[in-house]
C-alpha cells in the first residue's frame, strides 16, 4: 500500500538529494584535532560528574592530609646528644644548629647518653671528628629505636646537610648507625604521597572503568561509525584525564600549602614541577588502567584487579610510611614499585626544592615502567 | 518503473568467524533514496551484513561498494557519508542530549547546531536530560539524531523498533519516512513484517546467510498469493493492534 506512494515520490526526492549533498562533500577537510578535542571535552565533563572519580582524586588524599596534618602538627624538635670530645665547630654542627629544629644537647658523659638513648628522652647522638690526614670530617650517628620517628627526621635533615654544596667537600663519610624510622610525619611527608596516590586511583581505576564501560555499552563501536580514529580516542580521553589530575593535584597542594604549611621550596616554580612529575605518574598509571580495561570481563572484575595494582602501592610506596620504616626484605619490593619514585621524586622537589634533572634517576624508572606498562597495554587492550 | 541507481552494492559477501559461517555468498543492492528492508530470524546474518556494510567489521571475501566507495579501500571515506544507529548501542556516560550531539559533531567534524538536530527529532524539551533518562521511544530518535549529524546519504538502523509500543513505533516510522523523503537512503533491519509492509519500498528477506527473497512487499505477497497460498483464517479488516490504537489513540506518549 505505501509502494504506490513512494513510487511517485521517488522522482522528486531524488533532485532534493542531489542539492542537499552539494555542501557537505569536502571529504578532505577532516580534522583528527576536532575530534579529538571534542572527545577530551566529552570525557572531562564526564568525570566532573562522576562522584567516584572526584571522591578517589580529590576527597580520600584531602582527608588523609587532613588527619595527618592534624596528627603531625608542627613545632617537631629533635634533641641530639653530642658525643664528648666530639669536634663542636664544625660545620656539620653548626648547619644542624641552624635548622632550628634540632637541639643539641652538650656536657654530658658518654654513658648518660646512652641511658637518655635508651629512654628516647634524646633522640639521638651525633659524633663528629676530622678524619686523620685530612681536611674531611667523619660524621657518626646513633639513633634509638625509642624514638624512630624524630630519629627518621634528622636523619633526613642531616641527609639534606649533606647534600648542601658548601658542606660536601668537607664530609668525607657519614656513618650511620642505624634504627630506622620515618622520613617526616609532618605534611611534607603525607602530602606528597597522597598526592601520588590520588594519582594512581585516579589513573587506574578511572581509566579502566571508563574504557571497559565505553566498550560495554558499545559507545566505542558507535565512535568507529565515525571518521574518528582510535589514537583520538585514546589521547582525547587521555588528556581529559591527565587535565582533571592536575586540577586534583593542584588543588591538593593548594590546601596543603595554605593550610597546613606543605613546604614549596621555590614556590610556583616547584608547584610547576610537581605538576610535571604529576603528568609523568598519571600517564604510567593510566596505562595499568588500559590493562586491566582489556582483562576485566565485566564493571565487577575492575575494582579487585585494579585493588592489586593500587593497594600494595598504596602500602608499600612510601604513601604514609617511609619504606625505610619495612623490613629488609619487603624493601626490594618497594623499590620495584613506579609509586615509590613518583613519591620520593615529589619529596625531593616539594621539600628539598630540587629540580626535575635532579630526580632524574625517579623520572627513568617511571619512564622505564610506563614503556613496559605500555608494551603490555598494546597487547591485552580491546576495543570490542 | 525506471531504472534506479544504485548506492549500495554487495557482491558474494562472505564472513566466517572460527568454524561458523554468518554470511554466505550475500548479493544485493540498495537504491539511491529507497527505504531498504533487511528481515530474517535472529542470527540470520542481517546485523553482521550492516556492520560489515558500515565498515565496523571486515568481510571474508566478496566486494561491497558504498556511493561509489570500495569497503577495503575507503572505508573513511564511506564513514563521513553514512549514519549508523547501532542495536543497543549506549552512549557517553553523564552527558546530556546537547553533549552528546556536540561530541558527535566534533567525531563528524561536523558545523551543526545541536537544538536543530534536536528538532528533527522532535526531543528538544529533552536537550538537558542524560540519554539514560530517556523513554525507550526517545532513546530510538535520539540515536537517529546522531545519525542525521554528518548529514550523511544513507542511515543503517537496527531494528530500530525493538521493543517499542505501537505508538511509539508509528511515530519512528513517520520519523523514518521523513528522513527519507528529505534525500537519504535508509538500510533498516526489522523483525516486524507489518512494519516492513508499512516503511520499506523493497525488501530483503535474509536466512543462514542467504538472501531467499528480494522484492517490494507488494510483489512479494502477490507472488505469494498467486502460489495459491491463502490465510488459514479469513482475513478480517482490522487486526488487534488497530483496536489497540483505535483504543488508546495515535497520540505518542512520552
Amino acid at each position: 500500500m505505501n509502494t504506490g506512494n513512494s513510487g511517485s515520490s521517488l522522482e522528486t526526492e531524488g533532485l532534493n538529494a542531489e542539492t542537499e549533498k552539494a555542501p557537505f562533500r569536502k571529504l578532505g577537510s577532516y580534522s583528527n584535532t576536532t575530534a579529538t578535542l571534542a572527545l577530551a571535552k566529552a570525557s572531562f565533563r564526564s568525570i566532573m560528574r562522576s562522584p567516584s572519580a572526584v571522591v578517589f582524586t580529590l576527597a580520600f588524599p584531602l582527608i588523609f592530609i587532613l588527619v595527618f596534618g592534624f596528627l603531625g602538627g608542627g613545632g617537631t624538635r629533635i634533641d641530639v646528644g653530642v658525643t664528648p670530645g666530639s669536634d663542636i665547630s664544625n660545620p656539620v654542627i653548626t648547619m644542624l644548629s641552624k635548622t632550628g629544629m634540632i637541639r643539641l644537647v652538650m656536657d654530658k658523659s658518654r654513658a648518660d647518653f646512652d641511658k637518655l638513648l635508651e629512654k628516647g628522652n634524646i633522640d639521638a647522638m651525633i659524633d663528629v671528628h676530622r678524619k686523620v690526614n685530612s681536611a674531611a670530617y667523619s660524621v657518626n650517628v646513633v639513633y634509638t629505636s625509642a624514638s624512630r620517628d624524630k630519629g627518621g627526621i634528622l636523619k633526613s635533615v642531616l641527609n639534606n646537610v649533606f647534600y648542601d654544596k658548601t658542606l660536601k667537600p668537607s664530609v668525607a663519610e657519614i656513618k650511620e648507625n642505624t634504627i630506622v624510622g620515618r622520613e617526616y610525619k609532618t605534611i611534607d611527608f603525607i602530602l606528597p604521597g597522597q598526592l601520588g596516590f590520588s594519582l594512581l586511583s585516579t589513573g587506574v581505576f578511572g581509566t579502566a572503568f571508563v574504557f571497559l564501560s565505553l566498550r560495554q555499552t558499545l559507545v566505542i563501536k558507535r565512535f568507529f561509525a565515525t571518521p574518528v580514529k582510535r589514537s583520538s580516542i585514546v589521547i582525547g580521553e587521555g588528556i581529559a584525564r591527565i587535565g582533571f589530575a592536575l586540577i586534583g593535584a593542584l588543588f591538593i597542594i593548594l590546601i596543603g600549602h595554605f593550610f597546613f604549611g606543605f613546604t614549596l621550596v621555590h614556590g610556583v616554580a616547584t608547584v610547576i614541577n610537581m605538576l610535571l612529575l604529576a603528568t609523568m605518574g598519571i600517564i604510567v598509571f593510566m596505562g595499568f588502567g588500559f590493562i586491566i580495561s582489556g582483562i576485566a570481563k565485566n564493571e565487577s572484575m575492575v575494582p579487585p584487579i585494579s585493588n592489586i595494582v593500587t593497594l600494595p602501592q598504596f602500602l608499600l610506596s612510601g604513601t604514609f610510611f617511609s619504606i625505610e620504616a619495612f623490613p629488609s626484605w619487603l624493601q626490594p619490593i618497594s623499590r620495584a614499585l613506579p609509586l615509590t619514585y613518583l613519591n620520593d621524586a615529589m619529596r625531593k622537589v616539594a621539600f628539598e626544592g630540587l629540580g626535575l634533572w635532579d630526580v632524574k634517576f625517579q623520572i627513568m624508572i617511571l619512564l622505564i615502567w610506563g614503556i613496559g606498562i605500555y608494551a603490555v597495554a598494546v597487547k591485552v587492550f580491546k576495543w570490542e | 518503473m525506471e531504472i534506479k541507481k544504485a548506492i549500495i552494492s554487495v557482491k558474494d559477501l562472505v564472513k566466517k568467524y572460527d568454524d561458523f559461517v554468518a554470511v554466505q555468498g550475500l548479493s544485493f543492492e540498495v537504491y539511491e533514496n529507497e527505504i531498504f528492508g533487511l528481515l530474517g530470524p535472529n542470527g540470520a546474518g542481517k546485523t553482521t551484513t550492516l556492520e560489515i556494510i558500515e565498515t565496523l567489521r571486515d568481510k571474508t571475501s566478496g566486494e561491497i561498494i558504498v556511493d561509489g566507495f570500495s569497503v577495503d579501500k575507503q572505508a573513511q571515506d564511506i564513514k563521513q557519508i553514512i549514519g549508523v544507529q547501532l542495536q543497543a548501542a549506549g552512549y557517553y556516560p553523564n552527558l546530556n542530549l546537547i553533549e552528546l550531539i556536540e561530541l558527535f559533531a566534533g567525531l563528524y567534524g561536523a558545523n551543526i547546531k545541536p537544538m536543530e538536530m534536536l528538532e528533527k527529532v522532535n526531543l528538544q524539551d529533552k536537550a538537558k536530560a542524560k540519554y539514560k533518562a530517556l523513554s525507550g521511544g526517545q532513546k530510538q530518535r535520539f540515536s537517529i539524531a546522531t545519525t542525521l549529524i554528518n548529514q550523511p546519504k544513507i542511515i543503517f538502523l537496527d531494528e530500530p523498533t525493538t521493543g517499542l509500543d505501537p505508538q511509539a513505533r508509528r511515530n519512528l516510522w513517520d520519523l523514518i519516512t521523513e528522513i527519507r523523503n528529505a534525500g537519504t537512503t535508509v538500510v533498516i533491519t526489522t523483525h516486524y513484517m507489518d512494519e516492513a509492509e508499512q516503511l520499506c519500498d523493497r525488501v530483503a528477506f535474509v536466512e543462514r546467510g542467504q538472501i531467499i527473497a528480494l522484492d517490494t512487499p507488494d510483489n512479494l505477497i502477490d507472488n505469494l498469493v498467486n502460489s495459491g497460498f491463502e490465510r488459514k483464517k479469513e482475513v478480517k479488516k482490522a487486526n488487534l493492534e488497530d483496536v489497540f490504537i483505535n483504543l488508546t489513540g495515535k497520540e505518542w506518549r512520552e
